[in-house]
């Protein structure tokens, strides 16, 4: 697997470091890797893929959460090469709104998916992703033309979107949206013709046969390597890390784990407060982002860690991964009734942003932030009961 | 580097010690702006640098490297740095059978390992090579961070060994330089990590340490910074010195100023 050394002169073995360092990249592929800014001496520009702008900071490469409101927070978007780890609220719902938010942005935008489940089939988690809106104007004319274009009629239809005739009948969706972060009805089914239109791969754990890799037992759990081998696999079949000399992929590849660290991978940080495989998930995180980071790539963990009992294990993951935010619903707590809370659905956390390429960070000055979702909005503020002088309403 | 740091540590790359172990440590904050300033500090100060980067990519390193007025890149060219990426070379050793032992080997091994091929890179990659070599001052090894090998799941005294033969082989031996990170868990009951923090803050001739405010998050002044120096074989009837400053980090520099005397706040 010619995986290695296609970039940089480096190689991992001992004091060899002299010696290969004077190999320049002569691929013909010259990748800038996911964080270029164009600093670097030489190789062509990073062409533009959709759905992906440059940094206001530092010309890295971002990507929307499909959240704009987070996006905000977060300094402008997604790093490409970066893992967004989502602390899940208690039951799971937030947080897997979230994460639906990701995938639909990456179906809207054309970029590929991987969807990871150990407990639901990555299909029926696509079927119910929410709708997009792709236009404020036009959004019902929009959605009535989409089930109607197979209609001879369909051009008296098309006669208020007037615009959408000229594009080609088979194309929606990436051709439509060039905005950077959309917004989603949470009400509505994202339409089918999107769905099929993507290309995505799922990994469902239950399905998959067991591994051929050769590590000691017990290194990982089970799990965690057959689904590293397969990031690992798509990565490199289809091109998104650049070493595949068949393919040339300029796109983006979006990776979604649901759930990670439950008991349905075969892990049992949840169950008990030293186990066998305490260090399982920290070294798939590890891995997981070597992977990302010569990839062009990014990914999104949802992780129960209000499961997890052993309270260190938590700061390593959140050192092992860029950012992290933690959502807190205030469903069955007390904070349900409380006048100061009645506004919000729950509390989001913003635990850590990275500091890639850069001294300093895009953090934000506001602290105590609040969601709430509406049908067509899952907006963050500042909590009205904290003295603010201007509210953050995104 | 930061001149300013320079200046609170009384050191210049001309005439910085040698043989010494300099521990950074962060709490509740990020400190990672203290491995970029030793980091371009001894690449001007012409030391052959073996940098162990365990948690981020090296353009990273570089692209901020290169606000500091160093080229990583053209110095590990010319043999100045040896750069093991933690993330690439992690990939490299779990998806493909090594046949001799990887730096990283310990990845791959079900029970806590120890870091022998990691010290025997380190001491492949900072011996000095015969007399034609361009002539660099001292060797340096530097470690961001070692939180994130206890978190792989290696033991705090296998990275205390680790520590100790990279202390007897650079400092002692080739009588250069070692400076690491560890992350300071806090409030957090993290064993391992004390026992590690604790074992080295022992062995240190220098400790830097960064921590975020008590009071919290403020835009103005990101956090203090406490330097104690040590003298860990002397007798210990001479009192540690021991400074506190608060910093603020800005794009290409970090400043510092005494406690409550932020520009902001005059």
């Amino acid at each position: 697997m010619a995986a290695v050394a296609t970039c940089g002169g480096d190689a991992g073995s001992a004091g060899s470091a002299v010696a290969t360092a004077s190999k320049s990249n002569v691929t013909s592929f010259q990748r800038r890797g996911p964080r270029a800014s164009g600093t670097n001496d030489s190789g062509p520009r990073l062409v533009s893929i959709t759905g992906t702008r440059p940094s206001v900071r530092n010309g890295q490469l971002l990507v929307s959460t499909g959240l704009p409101a987070l996006d905000q927070l977060l300094g402008g978007g997604l790093a490409v090469g970066t893992v967004l780890l989502i602390e899940e609220d208690k039951y799971n719902i937030y947080s897997s709104l979230l994460f639906k938010y990701f995938l639909a942005e990456g179906i809207v935008n054309g970029h590929t998916l991987l969807v990871a489940s150990a407990n639901e089939d990555p299909a029926n988690i696509l079927q119910e992703l929410p709708a997009p809106l792709l236009d404020d104007n036009c959004k019902k004319e929009f959605d009535e033309d989409v089930y109607n274009r197979k209609t001879p009629e369909s051009n008296i239809k098309m006669k208020i979107a007037w615009r959408y005739q000229l594009l080609p009948k088979m194309e929606i969706g990436p051709v439509s949206s060039s905005r950077f972060g959309h917004y989603y009805d949470a009400s509505k089914r994202i339409p089918q013709e999107l769905i099929e239109a993507s290309k995505w791969h799922g990994f469902f754990l239950p399905e998959k046969i067991p591994s051929t890799l050769k590590v000691e037992p017990c290194s990982l759990t089970h799990g965690y390597i057959k689904l590293l081998q397969f990031i690992q696999n798509i990565i490199y079949e289809e091109g998104f890390d650049g070493s595949n000399p068949q393919k040339k992929q300029k796109n983006i590849l979006r990776i979604g784990i649901q759930n990670l660290g439950s008991p349905l991978w075969g892990d049992d940080i949840c169950c008990t407060e030293n186990g066998d495989s305490s260090h399982s998930l920290t070294k798939f995180l590890y891995v997981l982002r070597g992977l990302l980071r010569t990839s062009l790539s990014v990914c999104i963990i949802t992780m129960p860690t209000h499961l997890i009992q052993n309270k260190a294990v938590i700061a390593h993951i959140t050192n092992l991964s860029d950012i992290v935010v933690g959502l807190e619903s205030f469903i069955g707590s007390e904070r349900e009734t409380n006048p100061l809370y009645k506004d919000y659905h729950g509390l989001i956390h913003i635990r850590q942003i990275p500091r890639l390429n850069n001294l300093v960070c895009d953090e934000s000055d506001v602290k105590d932030l609040g969601f709430k979702l509406k049908r067509k909005l899952f907006t963050i503020e500042l909590e009205s009961g904290f003295a603010s002088f201007h509210s953050a309403h995104f | 580097m930061f001149p300013e740091l320079n200046n609170l540590l009384n050191t210049t790359p001309d005439r910085a010690e040698q043989g010494k172990l300099t521990l950074l440590c962060d709490a509740k904050t990020d400190g990672s702006f203290l491995v970029h300033h030793f980091l371009s500090f001894y690449l001007k100060a012409n030391c052959k640098v073996c940098f162990v980067a365990l948690i981020q990519s090296f353009s990273h390193y570089n692209i901020v490297g290169q606000k500091l007025g160093v080229n990583l890149t053209m110095a590990r060219e010319r043999g100045q740095l040896v750069f093991l990426e933690g993330l690439k070379s992690a990939v490299d050793v779990f998806f493909q059978p090594q046949e001799k032992p990887h730096p990283l080997q310990f990845l791959r091994e079900a029970n806590a390992g120890n870091l022998k091929p990691l010290f025997e890179f380190v001491r492949e990659a900072l011996k000095p090579v015969g007399s034609g070599e361009a002539g660099w001052t001292y060797p340096v090894l530097l470690v961001d961070d070692l939180s994130v090998l206890l978190s792989l799941g290696l033991g705090a005294v296998a990275v205390l060994d680790f520590i100790h033969y990279c202390r007897a082989t650079v400092c002692w031996e080739l009588k250069g330089n070692v400076v690491v990170l560890v992350h300071d868990s806090g409030d957090v009951e993290d064993e391992e990590n004390d026992i590690l923090l604790n074992g080295l803050s022992h062995q240190s001739h220098l400790i830097l340490r960064a921590e975020g405010l008590a009071t919290g998050f403020c835009r103005d002044v990101h956090g203090q910074l406490r330097i104690l120096w040590r003298r860990p074989s002397q007798s210990t009837s001479q009192r540690d010195q021991s400074l506190t400053y608060q910093y603020k980090i800005q794009d290409r520099s970090v400043s510092f100023f005494a406690k409550g005397m932020s520009p902001a706040v005059l």
